[in-house]
C-alpha cells in the first residue's frame, strides 16, 4: 500500500515502456494498475486487450516472482480463448467466464483497502512512543579477590597438579644389522645347499632380524650368490645356493638375472670364492 | 491525586507493554475494578488537563503510558526513539487477509492475494503479529493463522471490534462486496493477553 502506483509509464500505448515490478504486490495489484490506466469498467473488461499488456508487463519481470505471474498470464489467455468462443446472443445458460476474474479483483481490491486502512492505524500509532525500550542490565563481574600468597600458591599448586602429564612417544631408533645377517646367511649358504626362509630366520626372531635378513637375502640374491624361489604365491620361499650364473629364469624366481648380467665383474668375483 | 492513581501511575510507568485493568487491580488487593476504572480516568485527566506530555491510552486491551504525537517528529528528529518500521504492502495485504479471515489458512490467502505467501507469513509470525491458532480440518490438516495482542498494540486498537466494517470500505471498483468474517467474532476468538 506503501506505493499502490506504479511508476508513470504509459502501458501499452507505447512499446518500449517500463514496469517495475516490485512496484507490484502481485498479479492481481498490476491488473488493477493495468484496468486503472485503461479507464477500464470492471463489468466489462476487454480480455484480450489486456491479457497482451499483461503479458508484455511481465517481459520485464524479475524471474524470482515470475510463477505467480506466470499463473495469472496463463488464467488471462485461458479467458481470451474462452471469449473467442462463438455465443449466441441470449443464449440460456452461459455464464459470463471473466465472473471469477472480476470476483477476485474486487475481493483483492478489497483487501488493498484494508491494507491501507492498516497502514494509516500504525503510522497514526507509531506518532506515539512507549516508553524507551530498556535491555536487561548485564551480569555483573564478580568482585575482586583479597587472598594472600600463601593462598595463591596452593592454588598455583592445585592447577599444576591437575595438569596431567603429557603423554610422550619416544621414537627409538632399532638399526637394522644387515651385517650380521648376511654373514650369518654367507655361513649357512656355506654349509648348505639350500634352506628355507623360515631357517634362515633362525629361532624366535624380532622384526629388526626378520627385515635384517629380508635385506641381506635381497642383497646376496643381487649379488647372485642365492636364488629365491617360491612354488606359489605366499609360499614360505626357498633360498638356494647359486654358484653358477643362472640359465633358466624359473617364473616364481624373485631374483632377477640382471645384476648378474651387468655386473658380470662382480658377479664372477663373488662366484670365485 | 489518589493514592490508587499514583500507584497505577507507577505501574504504567514502570511497564513496558499495555496493562489489563485486571492486572492493575491487583496492585491493590481491597480495590474492585470499578474504583481502578476511576483512578485510571483520574489518572488521564490529570494528564490532560494539567498539560502533560505524556497520555494513558487504551491499547489491545490495556492501557498504556505513552508520549503526545505532538511530539514525534521532534523525538523522532532527535533519534531519541525510533518509529516501528513500515510493513511492506504485500505484509499489510496479508495483515489484512488474516485480521478479517482468521483463523484463515495459507492456501486462503494465497487464493486473495494472488501470490504465495510463505515468506510474508514466517515474517509476520517472527514480528509476533501473527501466530498459529489451530489446524484446518481440510485437506493436509493445514496451520490457521490468527492476530496476537501485538498487532493491536501497533494499530493502536483496543480490540479487533475496532477494525472498520468491510461495508465501509468504498470498494473503487465497485460491485458486490465479498463476505468477510464477523469482526465481533474473530475478537473473541482471539486471547485477550499474549
Amino acid at each position: 500500500m506503501t506505493s499502490p502506483l506504479a511508476p508513470t509509464s504509459a502501458l501499452g500505448a507505447e512499446p518500449a515502456f517500463v514496469v517495475r515490478l516490485d512496484a507490484f504486490s502481485g498479479p492481481l495489484d498490476l491488473l488493477l494498475h493495468l484496468l486503472r490506466e485503461e479507464q477500464i469498467d470492471i463489468a466489462d473488461i476487454p480480455i484480450a486487450r489486456i491479457a497482451d499488456q499483461f503479458l508484455a508487463a511481465i517481459h520485464e519481470l524479475g524471474l524470482n516472482q515470475a510463477a505467480d505471474y506466470l499463473e495469472m498470464a496463463g488464467r488471462l489467455l485461458r479467458l481470451k480463448a474462452q471469449m473467442l468462443l462463438p455465443r449466441r446472443d441470449g443464449e440460456e445458460g452461459w455464464e459470463d467466464p471473466r465472473h471469477e476474474l472480476v470476483r477476485r479483483l474486487l475481493e483483492y481490491q478489497l483487501v488493498r483497502e484494508v491494507a491501507g486502512w492498516l497502514e494509516r492505524a500504525t503510522e497514526r500509532r507509531a506518532d506515539q512512543f512507549p516508553r524507551g525500550y530498556l535491555p536487561p542490565l548485564p551480569e555483573l563481574p564478580p568482585p575482586p579477590m583479597t587472598l594472600d600468597l600463601l593462598q595463591l600458591l596452593n592454588a598455583v599448586e592445585k592447577v599444576i597438579a591437575e595438569i596431567p602429564s603429557p603423554v610422550l612417544h619416544r621414537v627409538v631408533p632399532r638399526p637394522l644389522d644387515t651385517e650380521g645377517a648376511t654373514l650369518r646367511l654367507e655361513a649357512m649358504l656355506a654349509e648348505r645347499e639350500e634352506f628355507t626362509w623360515l631357517e634362515a630366520l633362525g629361532p624366535r626372531p624380532s622384526i629388526v632380524d626378520v627385515l635384517s635378513t629380508l635385506l641381506a637375502l635381497l642383497e646376496l640374491a643381487k649379488r647372485g650368490l642365492l636364488r629365491l624361489v617360491q612354488s606359489e604365491a605366499f609360499a614360505s620361499f626357498i633360498i638356494r645356493r647359486e654358484t653358477v650364473p643362472p640359465v633358466d629364469s624359473a617364473p616364481a624366481a624373485l631374483s632377477t638375472t640382471d645384476p648378474v648380467v651387468l655386473e658380470p665383474a662382480d658377479d664372477a668375483a663373488r662366484t670365485a670364492d | 491525586m489518589m493514592p490508587l492513581a499514583q500507584l497505577i501511575e507507577a505501574a504504567l510507568f514502570a511497564a513496558n507493554r499495555p496493562i489489563t485493568l485486571e492486572e492493575l487491580q491487583t496492585l491493590e488487593p481491597d480495590s474492585a475494578l470499578a474504583d481502578v476504572r476511576t483512578a485510571l480516568d483520574e489518572l488521564r485527566e490529570h494528564y490532560d488537563f494539567d498539560g502533560h506530555a505524556v497520555e494513558v491510552v487504551e491499547l489491545a486491551g490495556g492501557y498504556q503510558i505513552l508520549t503526545r504525537r505532538a511530539f514525534a517528529e521532534a523525538i523522532e528528529r532527535a533519534q531519541i526513539a525510533v518509529r516501528t518500521p513500515r510493513l511492506t504492502a504485500a505484509g499489510m495485504e496479508t495483515l489484512a487477509v488474516i485480521a478479517y479471515r482468521q483463523p484463515v489458512g495459507r492456501a486462503e490467502i494465497e487464493e486473495i492475494r494472488g501470490v504465495s505467501a510463505g515468506g510474508v507469513l514466517r515474517s509476520l509470525q517472527e514480528r509476533g503479529m501473527i501466530e498459529v491458532v489451530g489446524r484446518s480440518e481440510g485437506m493436509g490438516r493445514p496451520l490457521l493463522y490468527g492476530t496476537t495482542p501485538l498487532l493491536l498494540e501497533l494499530l493502536g486498537l483496543r480490540d479487533l471490534g475496532e477494525l472498520p466494517r468491510t461495508e465501509e470500505f468504498t470498494v473503487a471498483l465497485h460491485s458486490h462486496k465479498p463476505e468477510t468474517a464477523d469482526s465481533g467474532d474473530a475478537a473473541a476468538s482471539v486471547p485477550a493477553e499474549s
